[in-house]
């Protein structure tokens, strides 16, 4: 079957087979990763910008790996958050990489909905690296990647999402992608962060760690927002940490080959007791070598949609 | 001159008039319904308008609109709000304070009314401030304003969200017995929301704004409209709750009246799609239920008003990011055509219609106007109900663009508007 997404912008519009098809084509990219020379020609020519306006080592750091061994050339545009509401607009600085002869925009981006903006209004190819508090497909893709690779399958798993998911782009795009290739999805966490609205997703709503982590098989852990405290929604991190926090006495309820995930990164003893932390870390890193092959294979596969509109 | 309206269907609810008839048009007022025609065709002073198939009726009143001017004049100027009332078939528009400065005085009000006067070609009515600057802390100078043209009073846009302040406004208002009209909206409950709280915000990551955040401040303006025995008006009713709180409020026997938008009652958030700044505005799109029980408020008298919020907004100021965009559409000519529908849909009936939109509005503010009666100015509207357009925000006569409807085939094409006598459009 052939790709016919220029831009990768959510999981919520891409089919399972499409999702199927960027992992499978991701673990092709994973064996170009593990040679000596780790480069494949695939966007010789192609100029790809990386326009961050939020801080984000870890995500732009992957995505520019990807890029580079894909043969790509290269350009960061780092923007401030404060340059989203002065200056400058979006579209006029994303028309200024287009003039650049950037063809590929991968965005991120604090406001939902910003990489549909420039989807809509240019003729670059654009990548969303994370949108406000809705969706940020790679980081999504590649936890579906790390679990079908422990796992060995999606379909049946019971996948457990804990923390804030009212304001998560990570929840949001792994509840569609883990629902549409057949997981059982719960999320939990206060009922302050739980959208109300959630169900139509057809995920599962707890508001018991304990309750919602019975016979899980993989566990993802959100980061919890340390500014979020300042706000209404729980009292404490201290409380939230004591109900929501995971720990292996919480853990014990959940399937005996339970893996423990998490986006990073870690705020040791909030999200994560530490030796936890220290038990899942090889999944962690594993998420993280596995970020640069799914990048790699959504670029190769944006960019043959792309050449063949 | 004189204009002599042949052969269309006259509805004019504020006298119970629906028949085939003649309109006699003399020195800007209705002179009279003649039987005949014949003595007046071929009187080169009579300028005779062939209405045969389409309906006359009062000139459409739009009690809320934002004409922008002071200080916003690059969405819309007094000039081009006017022009852009007269082709959507409206001969009256009351315009609201949040301008800059602020209508809060009477030299703002003396200002837009010199305006209208000079450069509008509909009647305009402005509605003062309720506090200064709307900020929601002290009275405008609401006695001034009233004796300079205000016919009545809002912080539209920036409820007032202190209880005595709204109180005291309620008040003091009964001495000029104008209405005091709320934007119902708790701002605390509303937050940074952007629309409605609901599946589609959900999905889009956006934060919405909850009905309740309308119901709560509807609840609470009811509720010192019976304290203070003042007349309340509720603007763009968005949600069942408003629409059942309203309902049970006048069986009391509360004074309230209330309007709803074109827009609330044709869609529902389901129109944000994939971020569609011209869906969004305030109170927001909601969901599907809200919307026929706005419909169900039109049709048992709940909901006394069809009104626009004409909100007009640059290109640039619509073409970024959903949350930076600002809230609001354009309306005043997509008014007639979407209420039309209405019609169509059998949800009511043509005389209820324009009745929501010509006597009905008039009567919330006193305007006296929404009528044929002989002598009264001559605000006359004549459209054909039937004839199929597509709006094309190309060729609105607003200065702004700003409206969701762009490519809709509807029916209602406006063929004459008449202001006092005058043809200010033909189409």
């Amino acid at each position: 079957m052939s790709f016919k997404h220029k831009h990768i912008l959510g999981l919520e519009e891409l089919t399972a087979k499409e999702i199927t098809l960027i992992l499978d084509t991701a673990e092709s990219m994973k064996e170009v990763s593990e040679r000596d020379i780790k480069k494949v020609p695939a966007l010789r020519g192609v100029t790809v910008c990386n326009l961050f306006y939020e801080p984000s080592t870890r995500t732009r750091s992957s995505f520019e790996i990807a890029e580079k061994r894909l043969s790509a050339d290269v350009l960061n545009f780092t923007l401030s958050h404060s340059s989203v509401t002065k200056g400058e607009t979006l579209l006029d600085t994303a028309r200024n990489l287009e003039a650049m002869g950037a063809s590929v925009i991968v965005i991120r981006h604090p406001l939902s909905g910003a990489p549909w903006l420039l989807a809509k209004e240019l003729n670059s190819s654009i990548i969303n690296a994370g949108d406000g508090s809705h969706e940020h497909p790679s980081q999504a893709l590649l936890d579906l990647f790390t679990i079908r690779k422990i796992k060995g399958k999606i379909k049946g798993l019971k996948v457990v999402i804990v923390g804030d998911i009212l304001h998560s782009r990570v929840a949001r795009s792994n509840v569609w992608g883990l629902v549409k290739l057949g997981a059982e999805v719960r999320v939990v966490g206060p009922p302050t962060l739980i959208p109300r609205y959630i169900k139509k997703a057809k995920a599962k709503t707890f508001y018991n760690l304990e309750e919602a982590i019975k016979g899980a098989d993989v566990v993802i852990m959100l980061r919890i927002q340390m500014e979020r405290q300042e706000s209404v929604y729980f009292p404490s991190l201290r409380e939230y940490s004591r109900f929501y926090g995971l720990t292996r006495e919480k853990l014990k309820g959940a399937d005996r080959d339970v893996t423990v995930m998490h986006p990073g990164p870690i705020n040791r003893g909030i999200e994560l007791s530490s030796d936890i932390a220290d038990d899942a870390s090889s999944v962690i890193l594993d998420q993280v070598s596995n970020g640069i092959a799914v990048r790699m294979a959504m670029f190769y596969l944006a960019a043959s949609a792309g050449r063949n509109q | 001159m004189s204009i002599l309206i042949k052969g269309g269907r006259i509805i004019d609810p504020s006298q119970g008039i629906d028949g085939k008839g003649n309109v006699l048009i003399e020195n800007g007022k209705i002179k009279s319904y003649p039987k005949t025609t014949k003595k007046y065709e071929g009187d080169l002073d009579v300028k005779v308008i062939d209405a045969k198939g389409k309906i006359v009726s009062p000139g459409l009143v739009d009690i809320h609109v934002h004409l922008r001017e002071p200080g916003f004049e690059h969405k819309e100027t007094i000039r081009t709000g006017c022009e852009s009332a007269a082709a959507g078939g409206f001969t009256s528009i009351v315009c609201m304070p949040n301008t800059n400065p602020v209508n809060d005085n009477a030299s703002v009000t003396e200002y837009i009314l010199l305006k209208a006067r000079t450069e509008g070609i509909v009647n305009v009515f402005p509605i003062g401030a309720i506090t200064k600057g709307e900020l929601g802390e002290t009275l405008a100078q609401i006695g001034e304003m009233y004796e300079a043209g205000c016919v009545g009073v809002s912080d539209d846009g920036m409820p007032v969200m202190n209880s005595k302040v709204m109180r005291h406004a309620m008040e003091y208002v009964q001495a000029f017995d104008i209405p005091v009209l709320s934007h119902a909206e708790d701002k605390d409950l509303s937050g940074s929301g952007v629309m409605n709280e609901g599946e589609v915000s959900t999905q889009l990551g956006l934060t919405g704004i909850p009905c309740a955040s309308e119901d709560v401040m509807v609840s609470r303006d009811i509720t010192v409209a019976e304290l203070t025995g003042s007349r309340l008006h509720i603007c763009h009713v968005s949600t069942a709750g408003s629409v059942r709180l309203i309902r049970a409020a006048k069986k009391r026997g509360v004074k309230v009246t209330a309007e709803v938008t074109p827009h609330h009652f044709i869609l529902t958030d389901e129109a944000v799609g994939r971020y569609d700044t011209n869906a969004k505005m305030n109170p927001p799109l909601r969901g599907k239920k809200d919307r026929e029980a706005v419909i169900e408020g039109l049709k048992d008298g709940t909901l006394d008003a069809i009104a626009t919020d004409h909100a007009p907004h640059s290109e640039d100021e619509k073409k970024v990011e959903f949350d930076l965009a600002p809230f609001g559409i354009v309306g005043l000519e997509t008014a007639l055509p979407l209420s039309l529908k209405l019609v169509e849909d059998g949800a009511l009936t043509i005389n209820q219609m324009i009745s929501k939109l010509t006597n009905s509005p008039s009567d919330v503010l006193n305007l006296g106007k929404g009528t044929l009666k002989i002598g009264e100015n001559a605000d006359v509207v004549i459209f054909d109900p039937e004839q199929e357009i597509t709006i094309d925000r190309e060729s609105f006569h607003s200065k702004s663009k700003n409206s969701p409807f762009d490519g809709w085939k509807l029916k209602g094409k406006v063929n004459y508007t008449i202001v006092n006598g005058e043809i200010v459009y033909s189409g």
